[in-house]
């Protein structure tokens, strides 16, 4: 896949089809790539890398250069759709400006996971059918690629590129039975204390560093409620250490609705905090309480906190569903 | 900095006997910007009003607080009293220390010390208050009655009369409502048709009015003076244009098996029909359930026979859009559903009747020609027992019936018992009651008349059982006042089913944002002072669909609700709200989540310029709000993901300047 896709950005920018090619480079580390906006069919002979660690969300990075002049193509994974969709939905990517090439995707290793499963110094790891190749600093190895894939890959919602102009490799579909709520299900039959003691302890972790917010594609707002000191949230020393809670619990409450599930935040988080199975359980109650609900699977739907319907819970369905259960 | 003028009301001993009002005014005169505060006995009073007046031209106060009653009461005379001061009225803010304080705390110090803290969270609010100037809107001059019952057609009439035009909106193929089922009405007997039609025939040729029959409101949008509404015109299969009503139609109609609704089921009709004689408007309509030419393409006898050319088969439902300045609700009721009341053997014997089957049964245009007989064999009679509050005054713990009183059962069933005397001399008739109510001109001795003149047997007790055993209904009952156990063998069992508001209020009470309480009955906005209006500014209530009334009370109130209308659509403009959402272009991205929430169509978008990096000019999307049309709701500052959306008089930095002051 990597020698047919960097073929299709240096043709599209040869041919003019685009002016410039979001994809992604090299990071610090071989498995470390990130983002990149490349301008000329040199550049991305030199630096476009894509492989089985190419899993930052490109979407977010469409909001800027959609707005710039001239046309920019991206290469969207079926996760990264999901958001190129919603964003298109709430009017912050200029469609006409973005020439969308869809990349089928059987899941993106993680290095953590590699690690988990006893492989050291990894220095290089190539795809051979569903096995993974691997050199390392003790000699070569291998594993299956599924052992090498997140959270988020193994239970992936779909594999489906929702939004494109061209397709790269054969489009996939929906996973509904992805058991993607099985680990929400857990902690919801924990006791409130329980789970209270849980979150407590990932989030005792978190250095507020905003990676979550700053990689997430539904916090995309001009200024962020954190950042603006007439919210009187910003710059102001925490009166207690569960405020830096309360900033997850209030981000996971303004993506309600609009967030796809893409699991960039966890991704990112330095301190591996599983921020996902926030939103999760926010998609779980409102696919509960309002029929299923998938963020950016389609223009013409709206979410289920922004619409209205005489058939809607009533309030009282949640003061049911509360208490030591919720 | 403000200059704030704190003034603290006893309400004579409302507030003054659960609060320390002299600590709260010595406590809040410490606050920061408080320059004066003070008590007194009642604010509201024109002593009152002068004294805030006084100081602030004494004192040149730029914000005042009133502690006081809740602001639903008095806000208004306030902001009234600063503005001839010369204040901006909304730099007025109410801390409500007598609902939310005296009247449900009981110890003077915990009330004391809430009370104080309430004041403070309005000083803290009052800071950051900004004088704010409110619009002005026009009004449309119309108005739209929901629902065609008496009470609609007399709210219609009234408005009408006045000068302005009024759609009436019904989901019957014709007005009338359930009045038009009655036989005669309490406690005149007159008979209900007589006094109805003629109201009915007014509505029908009045210039001003305009009935839209077989139709359903479909959706609401917009707000006093200015209601967007869309009507949902069901199809009727003829043209009501062209139909004259000779009813041909319905005479030639080989469909013959539907059951009459107008008669509560008592008999049948044709497919194609005219719900009785006096319909209004008087044109057939074709029941799409049971017509065979709808439903298999095959028969088309009413075409044929129709010299008219009335009937159209390929009739679609139709949508009006209208544009209205008042909305009236007037949905009426309807019995309750006897499923859960086995005991009285309603569902298997056709002996076992409701009251409004029975007066249907008593009616000389009804199934049986005004002749009293037994639905089962049309025999004549002889005991008739009633049971009073069938569904009515059930405990709340019971799964079944209502908990409220319907009203007018006592005095309907007084009525019955009475016109079957009067007829039927020879038949014995019983009543059981828990109590009989009677309060009402004329009333108690019209009850009395039953039991004097016409020897109805009143017995207070509840009926335990009714078996249908042959031919005879036995009735188990108990007689609390002889303390004994009573066993009738009936002929007819006649049962006062409790009334509830019409299915449809529900669905349209979400339309108007009209509130509704557990028992489905509209809510008034104040239950003494505004017992007509919704809280919803625009709606009205007319008639049982605010709670059960008899004739007479539905009248009086669509003749209140109607006077409201006008009141309101005489006004050429009404000063908006100023407490309106205004967003904040700097930081709207413009994702559209305010617009999809507002449920009033207030926010739409624009691409306005704004200064980029190195001196350039970006687009961007942004809300703007009409202020004309925003209600100032604060769904969409709730909704707004950046805290862009604000709402003017409310806004996020005053509400949480508040809660700090609150928790300090």
């Amino acid at each position: 896949m990597q020698g047919q896709i960097k073929e299709k950005a240096i043709a599209l920018l040869r041919s003019g089809a685009a002016d410039r090619v979001l994809g992604w480079k090299l990071g610090e580390f071989f498995y470390d790539l990130t983002p990149a906006v490349f301008r000329t069919p040199e550049e991305v002979e030199r630096d476009f890398v894509f492989s089985v660690f190419s899993g930052p969300n490109l979407s977010k990075y469409l909001i800027e250069e959609s707005k710039k002049e001239g046309r920019v193509a991206a290469f969207l994974k079926p996760c990264d759709s999901y958001s190129f969709v919603q964003l298109q939905k709430e009017h912050r990517i200029a469609r006409e400006n973005v020439y969308a090439v869809g990349v089928a995707c059987d899941g993106m290793c993680d290095m953590k996971s590699i690690r988990a499963h006893g492989v050291k110094g990894v220095l290089s790891a190539r795809q051979e059918g569903d096995r993974l190749l691997l050199e390392t600093l003790y000699g070569p190895a291998e594993m299956a690629k599924r052992d090498a894939l997140p959270e988020r890959c193994l239970h992936c919602k779909s594999k489906k590129v929702v939004d494109f102009d061209e397709m790269m490799g054969e489009n996939g579909t929906e996973c509904p039975d992805c058991g993607r709520f099985d680990e929400v299900e857990r902690l919801e039959a924990l006791s409130a204390q329980e789970r209270f003691d849980f979150w407590r302890g990932h989030f005792s972790r978190c250095i507020r560093c905003n990676a979550c917010r700053n990689v997430c594609p539904a916090c995309s707002c001009v200024k962020c409620v954190f950042d603006n000191p007439d919210s009187g949230v910003a710059q102001k020393a925490a009166a207690s250490d569960f405020e830096e809670n309360n900033f997850h619990i209030i981000r996971a409450y303004h993506v309600a609705g609009r967030c796809t599930d893409c699991g960039e935040c966890s991704r990112v988080c330095p301190e591996s905090i599983p921020l996902h199975l926030l939103n999760r359980k926010f998609i779980k109650d409102m696919n509960e309480l309002y029929g299923a609900y998938q963020a950016g699977a389609d223009f013409a739907s709206r979410p289920p906190i922004m619409d209205f319907r005489q058939d809607d819970a009533e309030p009282s369905v949640i003061y049911a569903r509360g208490g030591d259960r919720a | 900095m403000q200059r704030i003028g704190v003034f603290v009301c006893w309400c004579g001993s409302n507030i003054a006997a659960t609060v320390d009002v002299q600590a709260v005014s010595d406590a809040l005169a410490r606050e920061p910007g408080v320059v004066f505060a003070a008590n007194y006995q009642y604010m509201c009073s024109q002593a009152g009003q002068d004294m805030i007046r006084d100081k602030i031209h004494e004192l040149g106060l730029t914000g005042v607080v009133i502690c006081s009653c809740s602001p639903r009461m008095h806000e208004a005379t306030f902001r009234k009293t600063c503005e001839k001061a010369g204040l901006n009225p909304y730099m007025v803010e109410i801390a409500n220390i007598r609902e939310q304080v005296s009247w449900v705390h009981k110890d003077k110090a915990v009330g004391t010390e809430k009370a104080i803290v309430l004041g403070r969270a309005a000083i803290a609010k009052v800071q950051l208050n900004t004088p704010l100037i409110a619009g002005e809107t026009p009004v449309t001059k119309r108005a739209l009655v929901i629902g065609g019952g008496i009470a609609g057609i007399q709210t219609a009439l009234d408005i009408a009369d006045a000068g302005f035009p009024v759609d009436i909106v019904e989901q019957k193929p014709t007005i009338g409502g359930k009045m038009a089922q009655l036989d005669k009405t309490f406690p005149t007997l007159d008979c209900a048709a007589c006094i109805l039609t003629p109201k009915m025939v007014e509505a029908g040729q009045h210039e001003n009015i305009r009935i839209l029959s077989y139709s359903e409101v479909e959706e609401v949008h917009g707000f006093v003076g200015n209601f967007d509404v869309k009507i949902r015109r069901k199809a009727r299969f003829v043209d009501e244009t062209k139909c004259t009503g000779c009813g041909l139609c319905t005479e030639k109609c080989p469909m013959r098996k539907v059951p009459n609704e107008f008669n509560m089921g008592l008999d049948n009709r044709s497919a194609i029909y005219i719900p009785f004689a006096q319909a209004v408007p008087k044109v057939a309509t074709i029941d799409p359930r049971y017509c065979m030419m709808l439903n298999s393409g095959k028969c088309g006898v009413c075409s044929k026979v129709c010299e008219a050319g009335a009937i159209n088969y390929k009739q679609k439902d139709e949508i009006l859009e209208e544009k209205y300045g008042a909305i009236v609700a007037a949905t009426g009721f309807n019995p309750i559903s006897l499923d859960k009341f086995d005991e009285f053997a309603y569902s298997r014997s056709p002996d076992v009747v409701t009251s409004l089957e029975f007066e249907r049964l008593m009616n000389a245009a009804g199934p049986t020609g005004g002749t009293l007989l037994r639905p089962s064999d049309h025999e004549h009679p002889h005991t008739i027992v009633f049971v009073q509050c069938v569904g009515s005054r059930c405990d709340a713990s019971a799964e079944k019936g209502k908990e409220y009183c319907s009203k007018i059962c006592c005095m309907y069933t007084a009525k019955h018992a009475m016109l079957t005397r009067e007829k039927y001399p020879d038949t014995e008739v019983y009543v059981f009651y828990i109590d009989v109510r009677t309060p009402g001109k004329g009333f108690d001795e019209f009850y009395r008349r039953a039991v004097e003149q016409y020897d109805v047997h009143y017995i207070k007790g509840m009926v335990g059982k009714v078996v249908p055993e042959g031919k005879k209904l036995r009735v188990q009952a108990s007689d609390l006042l002889d303390d004994r156990q009573l066993v009738i063998d009936a002929d007819l069992v006649v049962l006062a089913a409790a009334i509830e508001p019409d299915k449809s209020a529900r669905p349209l009470a979400t339309k108007l944002t009209a509130s509704m309480d557990t028992n489905d009955f509209f809510t008034e906005a104040h239950p003494k002072l505004r017992p007509v209006e919704s809280p919803t500014a625009g709606v009205f209530l007319s008639g049982a669909c605010q709670g059960p009334k008899d004739i007479p009370d539905t009248v009086a109130q669509a003749g209140a609700a109607a006077s409201k209308v006008i009141g309101l659509l005489v006004k050429d403009k009404l000063i908006g709200n100023p407490c309106v959402a205004k967003p904040d272009e700097l930081m709207c991205n413009g994702c559209s989540s305010c617009e999809k929430v507002c449920p009033y169509g207030a926010i739409t978008y624009e691409d306005k310029p704004f200064r980029g990096p190195n001196r350039t000019t970006v687009y961007r999307r942004v809300a703007c709000v009409n202020p004309a049309v925003c209600q100032g709701c604060g769904a969409c500052t709730v909704a707004c993901p950046s805290g862009a959306m604000d709402l003017q008089g409310f806004s996020n930095r005053q509400i949480m300047a508040e809660v700090d002051a609150i928790c300090r």
